[in-house]
């Protein structure tokens, strides 16, 4: 367990330091996701199904390719679907993105969690779930910017896509890069998925007529742990919703930043403000006073 | 308020009604639970006084019912007490010469009511801040079922929920401290419901006079 612990570098909810704080590490790992090659056949779903022994669920049929409208505490993978009407041409396109937890170097779940040791950030960058320190208070939901965490409504425990962790931490690729057929999904690290992203993007603008391409690598929550190649980067809602510019919600950084800070000084503040009042002013009277008034016995 | 079959001792007048005490140890439990939970929750530095309490897990789960409890007190306390919280010219008074109230200088005072403004301002405070902790907690009791459309209430009540429990904070440590420490006499009255006269006089002078000339017979 030293090792493992030592590769911990974030904590939820956990005063002092953190075992793997400070200690050097050569790369974070990374899932690159090409949507230009996905073609939904949804072996990953399944794959992620099989390692992590979740059960089957019922599926949502709605006319489309789509298997359920969104993660589920027990699905944590899933292909996200839209038909999608290009304005350059009027021509159709069938977009299918892969979604799950997207392991984000600074993670709004974690800065929202109260619970000491239920969310951890390895030093690998992935961003895993310890639901037996999981209070079930949903805060990491609010936390999220991609509505990736979920509940189980029976035990209030939320659950979520681990990176496979347990593969990753014994060398192995996470199940769903392992089940891919298109070879849409690559593992490594980080630099060399970006670099990988970087030159089908290139490739997609200069001889595939998709002037836009680009990676998905959003900065507003410090680069991303998966990372997606769009045919057109200036417009990632297509893509089953994902956002934009996506970031930690303010309130919540306001809210686990300054508010945090003044409300422990000012609490504080005041129990020693009240003490001092007492050291000068004391009690307005004191209760013989009250019942001899003047002091007469 | 002064009905009660209650005995009161020589020289003593009743203040708090036995509903009146009841509704205050009901609002005074449950915030005190709510307090501890909270603030394991609020600060990584306190998570033990949740583990103490029975594991966070539970005071999680109890934390949203002893704040239902908590309202109900407060809004029983708002069905007894409003008509008598309301502002006067008095309270108006009362605000400028507050330096002198803090100096423990009573006699240069305006002469207050049942509740003189201070406490008048304890109460709409509370009341309003009990009112936002509902409205932003049932969020917060079941954030799983909030739409992803409608995410800024969940945005919007982590901030309020813990801003309107720390102003509480602030009101709860100068009313124990008032109650407990400063006003002596006052922590018996919300337990025994009686007061002393002289207690009445120098800090309540416009009530006493009030309850005085509404008795048939005077007290002494």
């Amino acid at each position: 367990m030293s090792q493992a612990t030592l590769r911990v570098q974030k904590i939820s909810g956990h005063a002092g330091s953190v075992p793997g704080e400070d200690t050097q590490r050569e790369y974070t790992v990374c899932k690159l996701i090409d949507t230009t090659t996905c073609i939904g056949c949804k072996a990953c779903e399944v794959a992620c199904m099989e390692w992590n022994d979740l059960p089957f669920g019922e599926t949502v049929f709605d006319n489309t390719y789509q298997t359920m409208p969104e993660t589920r505490w027990n699905y944590w993978n899933l292909i996200l679907f839209n038909e999608h009407v290009r304005e350059e041409d009027g021509s159709l396109m069938w977009l299918m993105r892969k979604n799950q937890c997207m392991h984000c170097a600074e993670p709004g779940c974690l800065a929202a969690c109260p619970a000491d040791g239920a969310i951890i950030q390895y030093t690998n960058g992935i961003v895993d779930f310890q639901q037996a320190n999981c209070i079930g208070c949903g805060y990491c939901i609010t936390g999220c910017p991609f509505d990736i965490p979920k509940m189980n409504p029976k035990t209030h425990r939320v659950f979520k896509c681990t990176l496979c962790t347990d593969r990753v931490s014994e060398g192995l690729e996470p199940a769903c890069i392992k089940s891919c057929p298109t070879g849409c999904l690559h593992f490594g690290t980080k630099d060399d998925m970006l670099d990988l992203a970087g030159k089908r993007a290139k490739q997609l603008r200069e001889h595939s007529h998709f002037p836009n391409a680009g990676v998905y690598d959003p900065p507003g929550v410090g680069g991303t742990g998966v990372i997606y190649v769009l045919h057109d980067a200036t417009k990632p809602e297509i893509y089953g919703g994902l956002p934009k510019d996506p970031h930690v919600p303010w309130t919540v950084k306001l809210w686990k930043g300054p508010l945090k800070w003044l409300g422990n000084v000012a609490m504080v503040g005041g129990l020693i403000g009240l003490f001092v009042h007492y050291l000068r002013y004391g009690p307005k009277a004191r209760e013989e006073e009250d019942i001899n008034p003047g002091g007469k016995p | 308020m002064s009905t009660s079959e209650q005995i009161i001792p020589h020289g003593h007048v009743l203040r708090y009604a036995l509903k009146e005490r009841l509704t205050h140890w009901v609002a005074a439990v449950a915030y005190l639970y709510l307090l501890a939970t909270g603030l394991a929750f609020w600060s990584p530095w306190l998570f033990w006084v949740a583990v103490i309490l029975g594991g966070a897990p539970v005071s999680r789960m109890l934390h949203p019912w002893a704040g239902l409890i908590f309202f109900a007190a407060v809004w029983n306390m708002y069905v007894m007490w409003a008509p008598q919280m309301k502002h006067t010219d008095v309270d108006k008074a009362w605000w400028k010469a507050v330096r002198y109230y803090s100096t423990n200088q009573d006699d240069k005072m305006p002469p207050a009511g049942r509740y003189n403004a201070g406490q008048k301002f304890l109460f709409w405070g509370f009341f309003w801040s009990a009112v936002a902790l509902l409205a932003t907690g049932v969020v917060l009791w079941f954030p799983e079922y909030i739409p992803w459309n409608l995410r800024f209430l969940r945005y919007i009540s982590v901030l309020i929920h813990p801003a309107a429990a720390l102003f509480t904070v602030g009101l709860f440590l100068i009313h124990v401290y008032m109650g407990v420490f400063a006003e002596r006499g006052a922590f018996g009255s919300v337990i025994r419901g009686d007061v002393s006269i002289a207690f009445a006089k120098r800090y309540h002078p416009g009530w006493y006079k009030e309850i005085v000339g509404q008795s048939s017979t005077p007290r002494k």
